[in-house]
């Protein structure tokens, strides 16, 4: 099978489902020429024109609230937002107007938008350019969440987003755009709220997000060289969340740890360790454990930065200390 | 203005908008006096020239984006009391099951995206509808409502710019009622604010808000203008609150006087002034009027001992609706 990058996976799943329908446009600050920054969706305006990829103003509320109202008329949109620090600027456009639309009408009005925006730290990017605020969204009921970890699951999740009647906010971490995976040239779509075991195993799940799936599969190949077997889930959307899979997978290992990039405090971390308290404590053998982003804003040297996210080493050293229960 | 409408039936359609958002409102006041609403309520008595003159303007498909006082352009875009009355009081036979309450009714088959309980909120949403409009060739037109208090929020004006850039239908109507809650306007909003639509390059005018024939007349025009793709506009609508912010607002006197608001009733109500130009051009009576009233006023009544009487949502519904099914 061939291989592409995940941003070149972002790109097909959009132009493939612009193909498809008509109403598919999309709203943002540099993405038509310029493709984004991250060039992620270029070639994109000379394919669909510059009435379907509309580059905005430097207004994040303003694109984010008409992309809200054509949602709700007849289009739909998809909002690029450059930096996924740029959340705090909408929250009410998102939180308060296309969350509760559907809800507070009764069930009248639909808001079939999709948010694509990134999360990451360790680009030297400082502490308003870096930040993974997923959990923030997550906590908002009527927002899906979709937090693909490859390029297979960038395309898969951003066409079913894009079919999707309800707000989805799909975080891409922006360290991962060149990274290639295997991605069918055939249609595919990845259901919402169906994780993934990426990597089976007996002795302890890590649950891992995102740009920590990869730290998490990396932890479980050093493991296994200490023959300890670790089974690796991805949860791919954050909301709605694969209860039943972790679950079923602490039962059967009996020890846990959950890594995402996002702050570690009242973070996703702590919502999943806390089903799995709630869900499978008496098959647990050891407390469950996190490891998330440090609790700082994130640092611009890279002397500091590199200690604010978790590594494949962390998560090896955390393995080893429930197995050999020292925690 | 050569659009006034200037037919009987016109005239007299415009009356009856105007009397059934007072009679509604008169009513929703009493439930809250009378402790049978959950929650407060902002009244619409004062400015009904507004919501008429320009919801008369429309057709059913346009949309309009409406306010936290928001009853009036409800009922004047076509929504009847029944349902809006048990959406104030909760029920489940309400506009919105009961969910949304006053301050946000939405009625999308008449084409109001709903009242949105944010300051200047829906500027977003009407603007996107416009977006829509202009995207799906439907001809449609929007119009934003909002007071003079939302002129405070950033969201406004970057939604003009990009409807001025983007050339959308859309009109941004500004009701300034003098008071943004218990504060005088001139004391938030600094400048001419007419200037400040004009600085995007939006066509802007002001008009008397409480003469519901002025409004209309210059609303269909821009409406026609706007279908033809010369919008987007701004409207300036100068009107006034009787009532105080809330319906809980009853001591105004630190923030207005009682003078101000005896002059403003007496002197320039829409629906008074309105009775005596349909009078004195004789295109209706006194008995004709006084008639169309006691209808509305008992429709009103009966709407409210409907909603009174009618179920409460079942529990079932709480996790209902939270998304949309695919």
């Amino acid at each position: 099978m061939r291989e592409i990058t995940f941003g070149a996976a972002v790109n097909e799943a959009i132009a493939e489902e612009m193909r498809l329908d008509d109403r598919v446009i999309i709203l943002g600050e540099d993405v038509a020429e310029a493709g984004t920054p991250f060039k992620v969706l270029s070639g994109l305006v000379e394919e669909f024109g510059t009435q379907r990829v509309v580059d905005t103003p430097i207004s994040e509320p303003g694109f984010t609230g008409i992309a809200v109202g054509a949602a709700m008329t007849g289009l739909r949109p998809i909002v690029d937002l450059m930096f996924g620090d740029f959340l705090f600027l909408i929250m009410d456009q998102l939180c308060n107007q296309a969350a509760k639309t559907h809800y507070m009408s009764g069930g009248k009005l639909n808001v079939p938008m999709v948010l694509r925006t990134n999360m990451g730290a360790t680009r030297r990017s400082a502490a308003q350019h870096s930040q993974s605020l997923h959990a923030l969204v997550a906590h908002i009921p009527g927002l899906k969440v979709a937090m693909p970890s490859s390029a297979y699951e960038a395309k898969g999740l951003m066409k079913t987003a894009i079919r999707d009647n309800n707000p989805v906010v799909i975080f891409e971490d922006k360290l991962m755009y060149n990274d290639k995976a295997k991605v069918p040239e055939e249609e595919y779509l990845i259901n919402f709220g169906e994780a993934e075991v990426l990597h089976s195993g007996k002795d302890i799940t890590l649950i891992a997000t995102s740009s920590m799936v990869q730290q998490a599969e990396l932890a479980a190949k050093s493991l296994a060289e200490k023959n300890i077997s670790a089974e690796v889930i991805d949860p791919r959307t954050i909301s709605p969340l694969d209860e039943t899979t972790i679950i079923n997978s602490v039962k059967k290992t009996s020890h846990a740890i959950v890594i995402d990039e996002g702050h570690k405090n009242f973070g996703i971390t702590a919502e999943i360790a806390a089903r799995i308290s709630e869900k499978a404590f008496y098959y647990l053998d050891a407390p469950v454990q996190r490891l998330g982003a440090m609790d700082v804003p994130v640092p611009f040297s890279p002397a500091l930065e590199d200690l604010t996210v978790p590594t494949a080493q962390q998560i090896h050293n955390r393995a080893v200390m429930i197995l050999e229960r020292k925690i | 203005m050569s659009n006034i409408k200037d037919n009987r039936e016109s005239y007299l359609q415009m009356f009856r908008q105007m009397v059934r958002i007072r009679a509604f409102e008169e009513q929703a006041n009493q439930l809250y006096l009378a402790a049978k609403m959950p929650g407060l309520t902002h009244m619409y008595i004062g400015q009904e020239a507004v919501a008429v003159g320009i919801c008369e303007a429309l057709s059913s498909n346009d949309k309009i984006t409406s306010t936290h006082r928001g009853h009036g352009h409800c009922v004047a875009k076509g929504a009847n009391f029944k349902q809006m009355f048990c959406e104030l009081l909760g029920k489940e036979e309400g506009y919105c099951r009961g969910k949304g309450g006053s301050m946000h009714i939405a009625d999308q088959a008449n084409g109001n995206l709903g009242a949105n309980a944010i300051v200047g909120g829906s500027a977003g949403i009407a603007t996107g509808a416009a977006l829509s409009a202009k995207q799906l060739g439907s001809n449609e037109v929007s119009v934003c409502f909002f007071g003079d208090g939302a002129l405070g929020q950033g969201l406004l004006y970057e939604t003009m710019n990009m409807a001025a850039l983007w050339k959308l239908p859309v009109i941004y109507a500004c009701e300034n009622n003098l008071y943004g809650e218990y504060t005088k306007v001139e004391e938030m909003a600094a400048g001419n604010l007419l200037a400040r639509a004009e600085g995007f390059g939006i066509e802007s005018f002001e008009v008397d808000g409480q003469d519901v024939l002025a409004v209309n007349a210059l609303t269909q025009e821009l409406v026609e203008r706007a279908r033809k793709g010369h919008g987007p506009f701004f409207i300036l609508l100068n009107t006034y609150r009787y009532h105080g912010h809330h319906v809980g607002d009853i001591n105004r006197e630190y923030y207005r006087s009682k003078e101000e608001e005896t002059t403003w009733k007496r002197d320039r109500d829409p629906i008074t002034n309105f009775t005596k130009l349909l009078l004195e051009k004789k295109i209706s009576t006194t008995e004709e009027l006084k008639s169309i009233e006691h209808q509305i006023e008992t429709e009103a009544e009966e709407a409210v001992n409907y909603a009174l009487n009618a179920a409460w949502p079942d529990a079932s519904e709480v996790d209902m609706h939270v998304f949309a099914s695919n």
